[in-house]
């Protein structure tokens, strides 16, 4: 009897655990679409009720942000870095596991290497490499030093351990070239983990920062990360249309997590499995 | 016959292999290699924008000397040493709560957790900035329930802007985590729990003696990534404090205190150089010591 009262306890104790946490962490958002209603100053006074000021908030958003070249800008850029990373990355992962030498198992190594650069130190070279190439305040000069990534190699090798070798040797019998193999049996046979691939890799060239901030200078060629950054760092946060952005930045992540969730956590876990 | 194809075999896969590898090679190499060796060379330079001459280690006693910087290294360690264990705790437990079949509204709980993943830096920085205005959310909270008398200064005060930082990133990366270890806990045999529960093992010693033994491989390389992340704080610390490291450069990173060194002050490029070169020793050194700490404790 004692036992039953203690794991009607440890039970209590561990929901009640789980409820606060999964509170904590959903509070945020919940907050977010809410301030989307209510005035900087509400927002500010900590208000949790809806407010009437959204349709004033979307409308100064409107007003003060060029919103469709804004996300427009973002897309470019996202699209543009995951087609080029998934492209590279995966027939850099092809070659590496179905090519097997001892020169390129030693690079592979040291290319692994690479993950433990911090970009700190990249960006002083990295922004007078494309002052120099003229690329400055460009989208090119954000996506191409993002194209070479190690850990999407890494991913792509592992996911490849599990691509059978048998339709391989079937498609050397028919007279395919290895370009051939690759194309037409390699990328349809691994969509899913093209799929994972390039939703953690759109994401993270959607949510960008750092080096953006550096090289886009113009509110012309801005992306939406840095656009909700500024409306945030002015003297007075208009906090109503600061969450207008956010709400509006946050929603394609937030329906493609939705949507995609186990293609979504496949792709964060990479190939730690 | 077969020996003697070998060399045409190997040759027909050696230049496919290259084919395949070159572009990521070249790319990486003109990007991570190349600026890195550059920035190296840098460091020992000095001077205002590219007008640049030869310091030797000039640069990197200037270090020491400059309070700044020793400021944001501290910062930058006080951030790993604090969080990082807090946060892979935190995420530990609640895998392993979470790795129970029987447990009631187990997707729900996990995909809540897992949320603030989807949320951009900057995105989530900025609510918390609102979040934890001086009248805003969080301080009423804490009035209503009584844990706190009058507002906590959490923007304005050296300790609690720390605080906040600290919290801010636990938020955003604890369900991150979590899922390395979930993953990994579905690898583990259940009947080991079974046995050890029937045994009458209770939770907290099934969890250090079964749990964290099991998932070490995970929880060395969530460390890892975790140390390399912290030590390289920008996004949050930038998007809190209106990007100056306030209040008095109480929350200042060494990757801030180099973004404002290259492009907001007068710039030098080869101070800052050296100043990004002691978050690569120190990336290096932390991974090293982690991966050598756990080998120690495997003996």
């Amino acid at each position: 009897m004692t036992n039953g009262i203690g794991r009607a306890a440890g039970a209590l104790l561990t929901y009640s655990f789980l409820g606060l946490m999964a509170f904590l962490s959903v509070f945020p958002f919940f907050w977010m679409v809410l301030g989307a209603t209510n005035s900087s100053i509400d927002i500010i006074k900590g208000r949790v009720l809806p407010g009437a000021a959204l349709a004033t908030n979307v409308g100064t958003f409107f007003a003060q942000v060029n919103a469709p070249l804004v996300f427009w800008n973002s897309a470019k850029i996202a699209i543009l870095s995951t087609v080029l990373t998934l492209t590279v990355s995966s027939l850099a992962g092809y070659g590496f596991e179905i090519f097997r030498s001892r020169h390129r198992e030693r690079l592979y190594r040291a290319m692994l290497l690479t993950l433990m650069i911090p970009f700190a130190a990249l960006m002083i070279p990295l922004f007078i490499m494309m002052g120099q190439a003229g690329l400055i305040n460009t989208h090119i000069a954000v996506v191409l030093p993002t194209i070479g990534s190690a850990f999407v190699v890494f991913y792509f090798r592992q996911c490849t351990k599990a691509f059978p070798s048998e339709l391989r040797d079937a498609a050397k019998v028919d007279g395919l070239k290895e370009w051939q193999i690759f194309l037409f049996i390699y990328v349809p046979v691994m969509r899913s983990t093209y799929a994972a691939a390039f939703i953690i890799v759109f994401m993270t060239a959607w949510n960008n920062y750092l080096w953006p901030l550096i090289v886009l200078q113009s509110n012309e060629t801005k992306t939406i990360t840095l656009v909700i950054s500024s409306l945030a760092s002015a003297y007075y946060p208009d906090y109503g249309v600061v969450m207008v952005g956010t709400v509006l930045a946050t929603l394609p992540t937030l329906a493609v997590f939705f949507f995609m969730q186990r293609q979504f956590v496949q792709g964060m876990l990479g190939s730690v499995k | 016959m077969v020996h003697a194809r070998r060399g045409s075999i190997g040759r027909y896969y050696d230049v496919n292999g290259w084919l395949f590898v070159a572009p990521v090679l070249g790319l990486i190499g003109l990007f991570m290699i190349y600026p890195i060796f550059w920035s190296l060379w840098m460091s020992f330079q000095s001077g205002r924008g590219m007008m640049m001459k030869f310091v030797g280690f000039g640069n990197i006693v200037r270090l020491w000397n400059d309070p700044v910087f020793i400021k944001a290294l501290t910062n930058t360690m006080t951030y790993f040493v604090v969080q990082v264990p807090i946060m892979i705790l935190l995420a530990l437990i609640l895998a392993s709560i979470l790795n129970n079949p029987r447990l009631f509204g187990r997707g729900l709980f996990r995909t809540a957790i897992f949320l603030p993943c989807v949320t951009s830096l900057v995105a989530y920085s900025v609510l918390f900035k609102g979040m934890f205005a001086t009248d805003g959310v969080v301080n009423s909270t804490l009035q209503a329930i009584g844990i706190v008398s009058s507002p906590i200064p959490w923007l304005t005060h050296p300790f609690w802007a720390k605080a906040l930082v600290i919290i801010a990133i636990t938020w955003r990366w604890t369900g991150y985590n979590m899922i390395f270890y979930l993953a990994a806990l579905q690898n583990i045999d259940r009947s080991i729990y079974e046995v050890a529960r029937i045994d009458g093992v209770p939770a907290w010693a099934r969890f250090t003696h079964i749990t964290i033994p099991l998932l070490k491989p995970v929880i060395l390389f969530t460390t890892v990534i975790s140390t390399i992340g912290t030590v390289q704080l920008f996004d949050e610390v930038y998007n809190l404090t209106e990007g100056r490291g306030g209040p008095s450069n109480a929350t200042l990173t060494l990757s801030l205190y180099i973004y404002n060194l290259t492009f907001r002050f007068m710039p030098n490029f080869g101070y800052a150089a050296t100043v990004s070169y002691v978050i690569v020793v120190l990336v290096a050194l932390l991974a090293f010591f982690q991966f050598f700490a756990a080998r120690e404790r495997d003996k």
